[in-house]
């Protein structure tokens, strides 16, 4: 476990919903939930969660800190909105999850190889590089993600399309040497840096 | 021409459902002299399309007819019907107020004798039963309505139909020449009791009642159970006439939910509780009925009938508000959604479900004729700023019968303080 996780263990002691509310993205809404149901329902990957959103934020106001954070959980959601667009409450279900994703994420929590984690991993790395996201790498990173042998199978499977999106002129394959940038890549560069100083600030003010 | 006798020591009261009616009564039984207007061609409002009251299963018709034979008997009275309030003028103790009044095409001549209702053909959607069922062109609204008079549906007016029940008429109680009319009078203080409606299910779309047969609202269900109602008193699917012996009840359709009706409406769980012991009744062991439920709001003395319930073994209770319904392929409805005790994941076929729908009020926040204070969910909010106007019954939130009428009590007392105080200062 990091220092800061352990840090952040003495601050919040039992109290993980306050820590919700304090360094999750819309965290402040997870005491709103009537716990109806709705949204467990009529998540299409419920049966695969192995706790529902509904669950998550009871778990979240029982203390159970070490199982929301660590849970794959709070990767799965593919921010369909179904959950949001039913939810009687109106709690922002889908960006609670990413929220919670994205404080285990910062927490050092994340369950290894967790795919979620390791496609935003490389889907941000991506589109680092120019400012813009490569999709002809990343879809190949992606092919590639477990192995080789893995990687041409998917491909092949993929190829019909592929090609239709060559044809249709919706992937051009020179992007794979190189690729073109965002016009001002370097003015985009100080905007993110000037960002992670927003937030990395904020942190130090309010949260961790 | 119809003339309304009036000054400003008389009370107007707006809606003739059971609210409408008890503060009419209450105010004429102590010698004011009253005007009830209703919309509708008769007395009673929504409790004469429920088959019986909870807490106690007796019938609602019981307390109608009484109510009725005090409107009969009282000479302070003036009831119209197909009436509807459109101005109110003036202030506290000095209302002029302007009515319109449908014609209803047969006068007071009308022994309801029903061969006129005999002699026409085209046939329409019986509001009374929610649609569920079709009436004539001319038609008595239903089998206790007071007046006891018939009524042309104005659509056959023109048409040979209205023809034909003028001759069949012995009475010569039809009047095809009838038109609407504008009444104006004066009164001192008004009761607004216009009451509630249901909320339109179809936007509740995960539940599909716009698309699948055998999604109904309860208020449906209560004219299904009714020995009077479109099937006899069967309970039987829409779709397919097939008996309906497993039916879902699906709490808060509609109401305690930031899309819908912000409000719980108070009365629902006491409703879909009362409706779970017709299935039970009809069915017995045959009886399975599901409750789905966030909690169960059977308040104060009505946590004995929930005991009672309870204590069915054929009546489970399901702690989860479903996340959608959706039909199998001989059309029987399946419910999908999570429970909360437990978070187990379920999809349950049923022969019907009925939605608790809510209660929304049934004057549009915006179509009031006087200026008056409604809270944010649309019902009346008792405040000196509504001058001698006072709310009624559901006109000012979701409410049962009981509630209602006491609270119609309250609102005639409101309004004989302030035409005794119109008395006093002409004296
Ligand atoms: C499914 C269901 C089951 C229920 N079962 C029970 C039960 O078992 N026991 C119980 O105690 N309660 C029950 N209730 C509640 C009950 O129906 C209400 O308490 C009752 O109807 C309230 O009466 P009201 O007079 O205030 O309103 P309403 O019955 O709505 O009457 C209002 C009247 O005003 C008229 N009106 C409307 N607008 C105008 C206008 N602009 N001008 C003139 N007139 C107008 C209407 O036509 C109507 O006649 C149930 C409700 C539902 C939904
Ligand atoms: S739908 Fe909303 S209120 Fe219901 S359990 Fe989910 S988050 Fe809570
Ligand atoms: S937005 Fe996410 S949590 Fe909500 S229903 Fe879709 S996948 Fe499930
Ligand atoms: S209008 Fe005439 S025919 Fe029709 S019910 Fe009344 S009396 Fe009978
Ligand atoms: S009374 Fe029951 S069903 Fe109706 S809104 Fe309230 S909680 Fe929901």
């Amino acid at each position: 476990m990091g220092d800061l996780n352990t840090a952040m263990i003495e601050k919040y002691r039992n109290r993980f919903l306050k820590e919700v509310e304090a360094n999750v993205e819309e965290g402040e809404w997870v005491k709103m939930c009537m716990q109806c149901g709705v949204c467990s329902g009529s998540c299409p990957l419920g049966k695969f969660w192995e706790h529902p959103p509904q669950e998550i934020f009871m778990m979240i106001r029982a203390g159970k800190r070490d199982e929301v954070l660590s849970s794959e959980s709070v990767w799965m959601c593919t921010s369909c909105y179904n959950c949001i667009v039913r939810c009687p409450r109106e709690l922002p279900i889908t960006h609670i999850m990413h929220g919670l994703a994205h404080y285990a994420k910062r927490l050092g929590l994340v369950p290894k190889n967790q795919p979620t984690a390791k496609f935003a991993q490389m889907f941000w790395d991506n589109l680092m590089v120019k400012g813009r996201v490569n999709e002809l790498k990343l879809g190949l990173n992606l092919y590639f993600m477990n192995g080789i042998g893995d990687g041409v199978k998917v491909a092949l499977k993929n190829q019909k399309i592929g090609l239709g999106m060559l044809k249709s002129k919706r992937m051009n394959p020179l992007e794979a040497v190189g690729g073109h940038a965002v016009k001002d890549l370097k003015g985009f560069h100080a905007v993110l840096k000037k960002a992670q100083e927003l937030e990395d600030k904020r942190l130090a003010d309010h949260g961790a | 021409m119809t003339a309304v006798v009036a000054t400003n020591e008389t009370i107007l009261v707006v809606g003739g459902g059971i609210s409408g009616m008890t503060a009419a009564l209450e105010a004429a039984e102590t010698g004011k002299r009253v005007v009830l207007v209703e919309k509708r061609p008769y007395l009673g409002g929504r409790v004469t399309q429920l088959y019986k009251y909870f807490p106690k299963l007796c019938f609602p018709t019981c307390g109608l007819e009484i109510n009725q034979r005090r409107a009969k008997m009282n000479p302070n009275l003036t009831i119209l019907t197909l009436a509807e309030v459109t101005g109110l003028t003036g202030s506290e103790g000095d209302y002029t107020a302007t009515v319109k009044l449908s014609p209803r095409y047969v006068n007071e001549r009308c022994t309801a004798c029903g061969d006129c209702g005999t002699a026409v053909e085209a046939e329409f959607d019986d509001d009374y039963n929610y649609g569920l069922g079709k009436r004539k062109g001319a038609y008595l609204p239903y089998r206790m309505a007071h007046p006891a008079r018939y009524v042309l549906d104005p659509a056959i007016i023109g048409t040979p139909d209205a023809d034909k029940a003028k001759a069949a008429c012995k009475y010569d109680a039809i009047d095809l020449e009838m038109r609407e009319e504008t009444v104006e009078f004066r009164c001192g203080a008004v009761i607004w009791a216009t009451g509630w409606k249901p909320y339109d299910a179809a936007k509740i779309q995960p539940y599909g009642y716009d698309r699948i047969a055998n999604v109904i609202t309860s208020v449906e269900f209560e004219r299904l159970a009714d020995p009077n109602g479109p099937t006899g008193g069967k309970l039987v699917r829409p779709s397919d006439g097939r008996e309906a012996k497993k039916v879902a009840f699906i709490q808060c359709a509609g109401s305690r939910d930031r899309n819908h009706l912000l409000h719980c409406s108070r009365i629902c769980c006491m409703a879909s509780l009362k409706q779970a012991t017709y299935v039970a009744d009809a069915f017995a062991d045959d009886a399975e009925i599901n409750i789905y439920y966030i909690d169960l709001r059977a308040i104060d003395r009505f946590e004995d009938f929930y005991n009672k319930v309870r204590a069915n073994q054929n009546i489970k209770f399901i702690k989860s508000k479903p996340a959608s319904i959706v039909a199998d392929k001989d059309g029987n409805p399946i419910v999908h959604g999570v429970d909360t005790e437990g978070y187990n994941r379920f999809a349950e076929p049923h022969d019907l479900v009925v939605l608790a729908i809510g209660m929304e009020p049934a004057v549009d926040k915006d179509a009031f004729p006087v200026s008056i204070v409604i809270n944010r969910e649309g019902f009346i909010e008792a405040s000196p700023e509504n001058g001698g106007v006072f709310a009624a019954g559901c006109a000012s939130d979701a409410l049962d019968v009981n509630r209602s009428a006491q609270h119609a009590t309250g609102a005639a007392l409101r309004a004989i303080q302030v035409v005794n105080r119109v008395a006093r200062a002409e004296v």
